[in-house]
């Protein structure tokens, strides 16, 4: 019963639920949006329409479960949860300068900022409500950065169906103490969401962000978010997010962060939710002084897959990125970690560094790690590591002979490996609120 | 004591090249008659022919068949490798030359123009009498082929590839395209479609045979790919060092040079496989190579890779046996024009097998380095190790580098680590020597030496010796 094998796939494999009347049914509930934005989505989604799926021999998605990453069985997410099923998530231990919750894409609650930032001219908004009032930021910085880790499909998909989001602005030379945390929940069975966090320090400008992803419920979920961070000349930004999606989702998050002149981001993510969650991490160091570092720390339970995938691009001299994604894999969980650390031609006096290490917590774990280089400078320094190895039995024996029970020197240690990545962080209230969602994670 | 002044002379004669390879040693070529030409392109009609030719047995005729098959289905593998391999073309390509000269026991039996391009060459091992043997290629067939006595007298077997499957079935073909499958590339099918040369050695069991063989390879016709196979199998608790040094006259169109190389090291067997890869800069190498190690072997890669427009190279160790053990030992120097992309790959297939990586690179000019790496641990294994470093030297601000290691480990009872850096020349090492008298240029070539030094210490004396005569030519007027 050989067919002739059709051109290119069918629809169905290569749009999943995403067909073009979802899309428009999806643009005619925004149809109160200024036109240009409706504009961008349909371009967005041409894209989205056109560009294959990932294949098993794309680099960028290698060791990946392509599979897995199947668009069928989900629907956007609806506008009204029922409200008996949910239950509220568990917010994070910190007082914020401001809050901005999301539920299934759109704004479900917020604390506005405090006056006198406000009137300093600092937005914690609604994307939505930006779209009139900011457009010339918006089409500056809103998905503007090129998508070279794999995802260019999803990342249009996103743009085509995003609901809505955060749009924080902190205008030259303002500086905010307190964090603002945006919430983004998802519930209901099947549902597809969007979050976005776009993040904008103006030069001068000093800001702590925090993205807080959380699932109502733990169904079979598909999250496809996208943040964009844009630091100025001499800005400040520190940016967290916690991923605590279900254990069945399945999570696509595209970041992009551009540092100019003598700038300096530091973003953390944690990861802890998800069946399968890829993570694609971009960031571009523009001018001299400009310094990224970048944070992660995963644990990895059941059978679930997170997919790492970073990279820092050296386009001017003097520049400086930092990369430390430590994994504690348990049970049957894969990790992969793929970064790559490219210096251009003339960035010369690059300082870069990289590095992943895993912490096999089961026999039945798996971890890949491909740390690159590609280096086109000589007067840089360049180093990356990678290490894949068991809690040191030594400390384990010691911490037992104390007469502390395995579990809880297994946590004391997994803390300890840990350690590392959270006290790069200024914010001690931050610190504290990462380490009890972990300790209540691992506590499950 | 006599060795340790020996270098030293060498080094202060540096500009008077006496052993090892000189610059020129490249530049030249002799007219030769080719009494056997399988034409260009290739076709079931010219893997047919060189079956012929070598009268070979029917079983091989079909394997290089079904392999010429493999070869033409297989895409070249441009997702991830240079698009550079798109520039070959393969249908102007002479797959097989010889001049139908049977394999030479001694020297005096060689005919005096084949010589008289060797002595050009400069091979310095054929005047050393503590060497074991020659085998030196000539185009497709080992025109030289000298077995000093002893080792014969130990059971060793040393032929080429043609003469170890005819005369040694029942040793060979019980190894032969088992480490590395006819469809583990695409250059290792063609490899395995039109192969000739190379070299077939056993060693029985216990056997430490003393003195390193060795290979000496080269291109001598336009448009000539050579594609040698080797197969070695060193049995129970038995030793062996094979070396192989090649280089080539330069030629206007592009070369192809595709070799096969499986290595067998039985219970306790240890091999040590040495490399100095010189081709001109216009030759494409592309080689697999593996060894299977089982119980309490050891395989050892030294691969030395200074010359050819790109070479991708990985040598590999599947570590079959508990407590088996594999080492990769690296240097590359990569020149305008040239990219070398080498590296290692380490399966680990049984508890406790440790394996080890040490990866130097040097990027001149606009030359390109690249390391590509797998470190394999897969489920139900334990106390499994693997160790990789890769340095890599920048010289000019448009020298580039890349890294891409791939390492893989399944369970929680193994330790792996990887770590790579790059560096260029500390200007205050290149000032200090400059200021002792030393050119910029010897100054720079002095710092690259050190990089590998380390490495370079690890190859048989005549061989650093050549490697660092190699270095020193490669970094004239790298500066300035």
């Amino acid at each position: 019963m050989a067919v002739a094998a059709p051109a290119r796939p069918a629809a169905a494999d290569l749009l999943g639920v995403f067909t073009p009347e979802v899309f428009a049914a999806h643009l005619a509930s925004q149809a109160a949006l200024p036109s240009w934005w409706l504009e961008r989505k349909r371009s967005a989604y041409s894209r989205f329409e056109s560009l294959p799926m990932p294949r098993r021999t794309d680099e960028s998605w290698r060791f990946s479960n392509i599979a897995g990453i199947n668009l069928g069985g989900f629907s956007p997410a609806a506008d009204a949860p029922a409200p008996g099923n949910r239950r509220a998530p568990e917010a994070l231990a910190i007082a914020p300068a401001a809050t901005l919750s999301f539920l299934n894409g759109r704004l479900s609650a917020s604390t506005p900022l405090p006056a006198d930032l406000a009137a300093r001219g600092v937005v914690a908004s609604a994307i939505s409500g930006a779209i009139a009032r900011h457009p010339g930021l918006l089409r500056e910085h809103f998905m503007a950065q090129p998508q070279k880790l794999g995802s260019a499909k999803f990342a249009a998909l996103h743009e085509a169906f995003i609901q809505d989001g955060a749009f924080i602005l902190i205008p030259r030379g303002v500086e905010i103490d307190g964090p603002i945390v945006v919430v983004h929940e998802v519930s209901g069975a099947g549902a597809a969401v969007f979050p976005h966090t776009l993040v904008i320090a103006e030069d001068n400008a000093r800001a702590t962000v925090v993205d807080h992803f959380v699932s109502a419920d733990l169904s079979r979920q598909f999250a496809c978010g996208a943040n964009d961070l844009y630091a100025g000349h001499g800005a400040k930004i520190a940016y967290a997010a916690a991923q605590c999606w279900s254990p069945e989702a399945l999570s696509l998050q595209f970041n992009s962060t551009v540092v100019r002149r003598n700038a300096r981001v530091q973003s953390l993510n944690l990861h802890l939710g998800g069946r399968q969650a890829r993570h694609e991490s971009l960031s571009q160091l523009q001018a001299p002084g400009g310094f990224s570092e970048m944070l992660a720390i995963t644990i990895a339970s059941g059978s679930m897959e997170c997919d790492q995938r970073t990279l820092q691009i050296h386009q001017a001299p003097s520049t400086k990125s930092d990369l430390l994604y430590k994994n504690a894999l348990l049970d049957r969980s894969r990790t992969i970690f793929s970064g790559l650390i490219i210096v251009d031609p003339d960035a010369q006096k690059t300082d870069a560094y990289q590095s992943n290490r895993n912490l096999m917590l089961s026999d039945e774990a798996e971890s890949n790690s491909l740390p690159g280089l590609e280096i086109q400078a000589n007067d840089v320094r360049c180093t990356h590591g990678a290490t894949s190895s068991r809690i040191d039995p030594e400390q384990e024996f010691y911490l037992k002979s104390r007469g502390i029970p395995q579990k809880a020197a297994d946590e004391l240690l997994i803390f300890g490996f840990f350690e590392e990545v959270l006290n790069r962080l200024e914010s001690e209230e931050l610190h504290a609120a990462l380490r009890k969602l972990i300790r209540a994670h691992l506590r499950r | 004591m006599s060795e340790i002044t020996d270098t030293e002379q060498l080094e202060t004669t540096a500009e008077n090249p006496v052993i090892g390879i000189d610059q020129l040693a490249g530049d030249f070529k002799y007219d030769m008659t080719y009494d056997f030409d399988a034409g260009t392109g290739l076709s079931e009609r010219t893997v047919d022919y060189i079956s012929a030719v070598k009268k070979e047995a029917p079983w091989i005729r079909e394997f290089r068949q079904n392999a010429l098959k493999t070869f033409l289905s297989k895409p070249l593998p441009t997702h991830w490798a240079s698009k550079d391999l798109e520039t070959i073309d393969f249908s102007k390509i002479r797959y097989y030359l010889s001049q139908g000269l049977k394999p030479k026991r001694t020297w005096d039996e060689v005919p005096a123009d084949i010589k008289r391009t060797f002595e050009r060459l400069g091979i310095p091992e054929q005047e050393r009498k503590y060497l074991a043997g020659v085998e030196a290629q000539f185009d497709s067939e080992a025109a030289y082929s000298n077995i000093k006595e002893a080792v014969s007298k130990q059971g060793v077997i040393f032929v080429n590839s043609t003469e170890g499957l005819r005369a040694h079935p029942e040793i060979f073909r019980r190894f032969f395209g088992k480490v590395i499958p006819t469809g583990d590339n695409k250059f290792s099918a063609l490899n395995s479609a039109v192969f000739s040369g190379g070299s077939f050695i056993y060693v029985p069991p216990g056997v430490k045979v003393s003195h390193p063989l060795q290979a000496y390879f080269r291109i001598n016709a336009e448009n000539f790919g050579q594609f040698e196979r080797t197969l070695i199998i060193c049995d129970e608790g038995s030793e062996l060092t094979y070396m192989e040094g090649c280089t080539a006259p330069k030629f206007s169109t592009a070369t192809l040079h595709s070799a096969v190389v499986e290595l067998v090291a039985l219970k306790g067997a240890k091999i040590q496989y040495i490399t100095v890869q010189n081709w001109s800069s216009n030759v494409f190498n592309l080689v697999t190579k593996r060894g299977l190690a089982h119980e309490e072997a050891q395989i050892k890669w030294i691969d030395c890779n200074i010359g050819s427009r790109l070479t991708m190279k990985y040598p590999g160790v599947v570590l079959k046996g508990r407590k088996a053990r594999g080492e990769v030992i690296s240097i590359a120097l990569a020149n305008d024009g040239q990219h070398q992309d080498t590296g290692a790959k380490m399966i680990h297939a049984a508890d406790e097998t440790t394996s080890t990586v040490v990866s130097k690179s040097i990027s001149v000019g606009q030359g390109r380095a690249t390391y590509r790496g797998i470190v394999h641990i897969p489920r139900q294994l334990k106390g499994c190790k693997n160790n990789t470093e890769c340095d890599a030297l920048l010289i000019n601000t448009n020298s580039r580098t890349d890294t891409y290691p791939a390492i893989t480990v399944r369970g929680d009872r193994h330790a792996v680590q990887h770590e790579a850096s790059v560096s260029r020349v500390s200007a205050e090492q290149i000032f200090y020597m400059q200021q002792r008298g030393l050119t910029e240029g010897q100054a720079m070539s002095l710092s690259v030496n050190g990089f590998v030094n380390e490495l370079a210490r690890q190859f048989p004396m005549e061989y650093s010796v050549e490697l660092k005569r190699l270095i020193d030519l490669e970094m004239e007027g790298s500066v300035g």
